[in-house]
């Protein structure tokens, strides 16, 4: 099947280039699940200096663009010495942006828990650590689950930036194409497609889930909206 | 950083519209949704190369700034028309049947009862919304329009520092969003006076 010039080898190499963005976007999943959950926790946490400190590194990092984040860590690390793979620095870049998000998203869910549930917890004299694993985690994680799938499609699309420094992922593989052919219209409009293709399910799923949330409590006001171009 | 300003009120007012259009049924509500979930799940780095690269194939030459702002206007619109489109149907109908016993014309039920109270809904949204606009017109670099992060690169290129002058860069686009949300409270401030008196979100 050929759509202009595009043969079977060019829907190989494309297909290669979506199986690195979907590793990618694993890669800033996991990880900035991890670091964002660590940033929601100090975000509610009883120590003054651990919510102030948190809440400079959601500052700092939803202060700058990702694209900037690469910039600094693929140009920038190797100016002072040190070297760093094309996967490592985006990797890197994508999974602080997303923990700073996830984090501001989950603090915002855990804090959605009515606050006699903590009360209560605090009456059947459970430590800090047992209201916040055994009553209020459970909780939040249900309220959590709708916005998170929906901002995983943002990481799909944040993981398109990786193309700048170099990494061979949908959109890099599309330019080089791209750049054989002459026919940028074609090319990334099929690019465009495959993006659609993995980012709209996850769309409709989180949609669904978010229906599903709102027959079973009203969801937090403002947490849909969360997005990130 | 025009390129942010003109794509923010350019995107507002479209999305806008595509929200009302959203809400009005049939085949404009179908187009526009149609719209909303093709922009929305697609990167804008390749809605730019399109737009860019696609468009001069076709014999459309534009200068790079103005597809710039052209992809972030339809980039953006499309995520204002969902949080408009949010705030619009958070107007109880009671609302409206109300504007309608009092014999508003369409033109002043839609600006008075309904989009001017979403809007002071969903002004929070809307105000974060353009800060990451903000922050992701540093991807018009890639299609050579001169913006901060394009200049930043010239510079480490003739200085060969790319560390100082990317995190000159980082700190400059930490100050603007700052500067940003600050000047999104004071409009807010001025625009909504129910909110100031409040001094509470809705």
């Amino acid at each position: 099947m050929e759509i202009g010039q595009l043969n079977a080898n060019h829907a190989a190499f494309l297909l290669q280039g979506a199986m690195w963005t979907v590793v990618l976007s694993a890669i800033a999943c996991l990880g900035g699940g991890v670091l964002g959950m660590g940033v929601a926790l100090c975000r509610v946490a009883s120590s003054r200096f651990l919510r102030g400190a948190s809440g400079a590194y959601v500052q700092l990092v939803q202060g700058t663009p990702p694209l900037v984040a690469m910039f600094l860590l693929y140009f920038g690390l190797p100016g002072i010495g040190f070297d760093v793979p094309a996967l490592i620095a985006a990797g890197l870049a994508l999974v602080v942006n997303v923990s700073a998000f996830l984090g501001e998203i989950w603090r915002g869910c855990i804090e959605a828990v009515p606050r006699p549930q903590w009360e209560a917890a605090e009456c059947l004299a459970l430590s800090r650590i047992q209201r916040l694993v055994k009553v209020i985690l459970p909780q939040a994680v249900r309220i959590a689950v709708p916005p998170t799938v929906g901002f995983s499609v943002q990481v799909i699309k944040n993981t398109s930036l990786a193309s700048v420094v170099g990494f061979v992922e949908l959109a890099r593989s599309g330019q080089i194409i791209n750049n054989s052919l002459f026919q940028p219209f074609v090319v990334y409009a099929v690019i465009a497609l495959v993006y659609f293709a993995l980012c709209y399910p996850l769309s409709r799923w989180s949609r669904v889930l978010e229906r599903r949330a709102g027959s079973w409590r009203r969801r937090p006001a403002g947490l849909a909206t969360l997005a990130a171009p | 950083m025009e390129l942010a300003g003109v794509a923010t009120v350019a995107g507002f007012v479209l999305g806008t519209l595509c929200a009302v259009g959203l809400r009005s049924g049939g085949g404009m509500a179908r187009l526009c949704s149609i719209y909303v979930e093709a922009i929305r799940n697609t990167p804008l780095l390749v809605q730019i190369f399109l737009v860019y690269f696609g468009l001069a194939s076709l014999g459309l030459r534009l200068s790079a700034f103005v597809v710039a702002v052209l992809a972030l206007t339809i980039n953006v619109a499309a995520y204002t028309a969902e949080i408009m489109r949010a705030g619009l149907d958070s107007i109880p109908p009671g609302q409206i049947e109300a504007g309608e016993c009092l014999g508003l014309s369409r033109v002043q039920l839609y600006w008075h009862v309904l989009l001017l109270p979403a809007m002071e809904r969903v002004y929070p949204a809307l105000a974060s919304q353009f800060v990451l606009l903000m922050l992701a017109s540093s991807v018009c670099s890639q299609i050579s329009a001169e913006e901060m992060t394009a200049v930043a690169n010239h510079v480490q290129s003739e200085t060969f520092r790319p560390f100082e002058a990317f995190i000159v860069l980082a700190g400059l686009y930490i100050v603007l969003s700052v500067l940003m949300r600050a000047v999104f409270w004071l409009l807010g401030l001025a625009l909504f006076p129910r909110r100031r008196r409040l001094g509470t979100a809705l």
